[in-house]
């Protein structure tokens, strides 16, 4: 009998009356042919499959996680809140052990959305996974995190966010960015001075095909997850590396989806970017929904799918293996990098420059962080968007040292207000969240 | 007049009615080892010093193919189903004859692997020496495009009797459920016709030459030519029978609860401004899950000759029934037995009801009053609960558009109609329990039969039209036609209604009753490949709802 071996949640948003804009990749269409994929399949009526009507996130949710700028209505629209919504219910359907694992198919994407958000950068307004995580982390107290965003582009809003949290493991694998937006995340990009490690960016040669993306996964993702020991594992579950995709330059499919959900196990999967809405999508989907059930899955392939055609280059295989290795090291050198990274106390500058190329806005950043040996420490970023606002937004890590919460206040309390439009304090140990 | 007969569990009824109201209502006995005779005799009293010529009407629910499931009396056929990528067919075998063949049609209906012809012919072959005499045959995504199983079934019609296609049976998607809901409709065939044809000739040698209705899960009718492609669609026509038969007390522009409470089993159902509610997909029970259009009921293991426990010191009720109550006869306590000893029932032996919630007083330390009230109060409390689970699982259905998720309708019933033997009884309770109006169907034992007699035909379409393939397509109604880039939602909506229409005059509809059409659905989307528009995709379901017929809904009241 056909029956889901692991019980498996899912949230199936897709949004059908919202588009970035008519002909924009992020459109009605987007899920069309994989709910027409699922529904005939009768994955619904699988036992042990259960479907979850999503919720609207709240500004509070989105609080815990980002500064919107000039603040949260004025950047999303209620289809924002309900993808972020449908992942909170994911994650209340896994904690409260309703479900063994989770599956949240929702548009629009959100993992481009950094810490400070002034508006739309790669299809993305408001980070889906963060929001979900701080959520997770505020209901439940769960206190370790890891993130694998297996997006074909670098997860740059949430390496962002995670960037100076050790608390929070993120990997992101996506093709190197010397070759597509956003141009970021490189093997040396790991991590803020307190957390140098916890951040792994992974970048993958294009062409890179099944073969070599499973070879990452057990030979750097899963012997990292082993050491790092997480309470929950998230799958940023983007489906772009797929060789059909019109965005990218990979030669991944269905079946190899499937098998890294099942290599992952992850605890909740979100829907990220992906975009050949009708020879990938349906049955990536699928494969992985499957593979959370565990299902036998080995059907699922796309009526094209030719191995040969997709096998990947000698050189490509060399240079994965040669990045995985550099990888590792960096892995194993992580404490020793966070000592050499600077005087506890200290504060430490970080300047950075941000194109937000759905809403063609430039941002400058300036980034203040607290150099601290007890918690991710305490930072003040000033962000000035080009056209747009000035602020200043300062975040106190959830489970910040008292020094850290001392210095953040005292970051905000000497904000000259007549410089920024506004000033934002994200308090998370105590939950509270500032503006003046 | 019109006539209406409902085949139950125990009894079956039969009801003439006329514009003045109720004339005459028959009852007998229901023989499941031969129905034929009962419902015969059923029209035989109740066309006694009747003349036939004056019926304009008659619809039949039977539970003939309920039966036939249940006892696993149906008839082996053969199944040939072809898949292509996704889950293994072999989990959705329905017997030993079950042949997963090569082929594959994709979502948007295009071809990615042809039919093995010779491949049919082999398990043609096969099934033939078999015995098999009628084959289902099902395609993925054939609602998108049928053209495998129209090949197949050339390739098989010299050999069978008879072939089903699944893109007949709904416009649906659901590959699983299309493969059970033509399995139903090929194994149960044989049944369902000869059944109805020796109705119908009794009925004709009687006289009686109107033509025969016959009831669906939905609540709504169907001829009996049109029943014969699709002779699953009468399983479980006996709730949607005591659904319609509670409508004519159903307020207007407001929601109401039905519930049917039997002698082992209380339907749950809903009306939205007296029409009822449909599953979204089709009929489930249990592991059964199909296409056939249904109401939405759901069955909770409670009634009137419910067995009384009490198991660590709590009372538990149901869901077995071991006989009639103590006051009537049977072995064991039951809630019926409770109100015969608070004198809310004055039939039966009150004596031995006495003595039945007594053993069950003593377990629960209580009077014999106290405890007889208290499995009155349980076993209205259980079947609220459980109708208010309903009510939440309704509302919590999953949307897919921000418009839905937004604007989308919320069931808040403000009545509750209550049908079944003991009906008046659990009326008052319920009231008083919950203080919401709550009425006891009046005739109640008949109102089954009523809602038979008054239902109007139902059916619905289902179209889809791709503008950069160029084509407006009703599978199930074998309907294509080819379409310009300028086809508009306003044409969509046409054509559906024309189909709808046909369609509807063809299973026997009254042209004065095809005002009720509702669109179910309406999608549209652009169709970008490259950032450059290439089309639209318009999809909708439109549906004649379920209702009453025009002109006899007042003479009730």
């Amino acid at each position: 009998m056909l029956k889901a071996l692991h019980k498996t949640g899912l949230v199936f948003f897709p949004a059908f009356d919202w588009a970035i804009d008519p002909t924009h990749p992020e459109r009605e269409e987007r899920l069309l042919y994989t709910q027409d994929q699922v529904t005939e399949e009768g994955v619904f009526d699988i036992p042990g499959i259960i479907e979850y009507k999503p919720m609207l996130a709240t500004a509070e949710d989105i609080r815990r996680a980002q500064f919107c700028v000039p603040d949260e209505a004025a950047i999303t629209t209620e289809s924002h809140l309900i993808s972020a919504g449908g992942a909170k219910v994911i994650a209340d359907a896994v904690m409260n052990k309703e479900v063994q694992n989770g599956f949240a198919l929702i548009r629009p994407p959100g993992h481009h959305s950094m810490r400070v958000s002034h508006g739309g950068r790669g299809f993305c307004h408001i980070n889906i996974e963060a929001i979900m995580v701080e959520y997770i982390r505020s209901r439940y107290g769960v206190k370790r995190i890891a993130i694998v965003d297996t997006d074909c582009h670098h997860g740059d809003g949430t390496d962002n966010i995670y960037w100076h949290d050790p608390d929070v493991l993120f990997i992101s694998l996506h093709q190197d960015g010397r070759t597509m937006f956003p141009g970021t995340g490189f093997p040396g990009e790991l991590g803020g001075p307190n957390a140098k490690g916890s951040n792994l960016n992974i970048p993958l040669p294009p062409g890179t095909s099944t073969e070599g993306y499973l070879y990452v996964i057990n030979h750097c993702v899963l012997p990292v997850l082993e050491e790092f020991k997480p309470d929950l594992v998230i799958n940023s579950a983007g489906q772009d590396n797929h060789y059909t995709d019109p965005l990218t330059n990979m030669n991944f499919c269905a079946q190899g989806y499937a098998e890294l959900t099942t290599l992952l196990k992850p605890d909740i999967a979100v829907l990220e970017g992906g975009y050949a809405i009708e020879g990938a999508l349906p049955y990536v989907n699928l494969g992985i929904i499957l593979a959370m059930a565990g299902i036998d899955y080995t059907g699922v392939v796309e009526p094209d799918y030719n191995p040969e055609k997709l096998k990947q280059s000698v050189s490509i295989t060399d240079k994965i293996k040669k990045t995985t290795e550099q990888i590792n090291k960096y892995w194993s050198q992580r404490f020793q990098m966070r000592e050499d990274a600077g005087k506890p106390g200290d504060i430490q500058i970080r300047h950075k420059e941000i194109f937000y190329d759905t809403d063609n806005i430039f941002e400058r950043q300036k980034e203040r962080i607290r150099i601290c040996k007890d918690c991710g420490g305490c930072f003040e970023i000033d962000s000035q968007a080009t056209p747009g606002f000035h602020i200043l937004g300062v975040h106190i890590p959830i489970n910040a040292c008292p020094a850290c919460i001392e210095k953040g206040y005292e970051f905000f309390d000497n904000a000259p207000e007549n410089k920024y439009h506004h000033v934002f304090l994200m308090d998370r140990p105590k939950g509270n969240y500032h503006i003046k | 007049m019109i006539i209406g007969l409902d085949v139950g569990g125990t009894h079956t009824y039969a009801v003439l009615l006329s514009n003045q109201g109720v004339e005459k209502s028959v009852k007998v006995t229901t023989d499941h080892a031969d129905l034929f005779n009962t419902v015969l005799s059923g029209f035989t009293q109740l066309l006694e010093s009747i003349d036939p010529a004056q019926i304009e009407r008659a619809v039949i629910s039977t539970t003939l193919t309920t039966n036939a499931i249940i006892q696993q009396t149906m008839e082996p056929v053969g199944m040939i189903v072809s898949a292509g990528p996704g889950i293994d067919p072999e989990f959705f075998r329905t017997g030993e004859h079950y042949y997963a063949v090569s082929g594959s049609i994709n979502h948007r209906g295009r071809e990615k692997a042809p039919v093995n012809e010779m491949q049919i012919q082999d398990i043609a072959k096969k099934m033939g020496d078999a015995g098999i005499e009628y084959v289902g045959v099902v395609s993925k995504f054939c609602v998108r495009n049928p053209s495998h199983e129209i090949l197949i079934k050339r390739i098989l019609n010299k050999y069978f009797k008879q072939i089903f296609l699944g893109h007949h049976v709904s416009g649906n998607l659901n590959f699983p459920r299309r493969i059970a809901t033509t399995h139903l409709n090929a194994a149960v065939f044989s049944l369902h016709k000869s059944f109805f044809e020796a109705v119908k000739k009794s009925l004709t040698e009687k006289g009686l030459t109107v033509p025969i209705q016959i009831l669906k899960a939905d609540g709504g009718t169907m001829s009996l030519e049109a029943s014969m492609h699709f002779p699953g669609q009468t399983v479980l026509s006996g709730p949607a029978a005591s659904i319609m038969g509670a409508i004519p007390y159903a307020p207007e522009e407001q929601d109401a609860i039905v519930l049917d409470i039997g002698g082992t089993t209380t339907d749950i159902a809903f009306l939205v401004d007296k029409a009822p509610l449909l599953e979204p997909v089709g009929i489930q029970r249990g592991r059964y899950k199909s296409l056939i259009r249904s109401l939405r009921t759901d069955s909770k293991g409670i009634g009137g000759d419910s067995t009384l426990r009490v198991k660590d010191g709590n009372l538990t009720i149901g869901p077995d029934r071991q006989g009639p109550a103590m006051a009537f006869g049977g072995p064991l306590p039951t809630p019926t037995d409770a109100m015969v000893v608070l004198n809310v029932m004055d039939t039966g032996d009150r004596e031995k009801a006495t003595a039945g919630i007594e053993t069950i007083a003593r377990q629960l330390d209580l009077t014999v009053d106290q405890a007889a009230e208290k499995v009155f109060k349980t076993c209205c409390t259980i079947i609220l609960k459980k109708t208010f689970e309903m009510i939440d699982q309704i509302n919590s259905q999953p949307v897919y558009t921000v418009h839905d998720f937004l604007e989308g309708y919320k069931l808040s019933p403000q009545k509750i109609l209550v049908l079944g033997g003991p009906a008046p009884f659990f009326a008052q309770k319920i009231e008083e329990l919950y203080q919401i109006d709550t009425l006891a169907v009046p005739n109640s034992p008949v109102a089954n039969a009523v809602g038979a007699a008054l239902a109007r035909t139902t059916c619905e379409v289902s179209l889809y039209a791709d503008t950069e393939q160029g084509i407006v397509t009703a599978h199930e109604e074998d309907f294509a036609e080819p379409i310009s880039k300028t086809f508009s939602e306003d044409d969509l909506m046409e054509t559906a209604y024309t189909l709808l229409k046909e369609k509807a005059i063809n299973a026997g509809a009254d042209p004065e009753n095809l005002e009720e059409v509702e669109v179910v659905e309406f999608q549209k989307f652009n169709i970008i490949r490259n950032f450059s528009p290439r089309g639209k995709i318009f999809r909708t379901k439109m549906q004649l709802k379920p209702g009453l017929i025009k002109g006899y809904e007042t003479v009730l009241h």
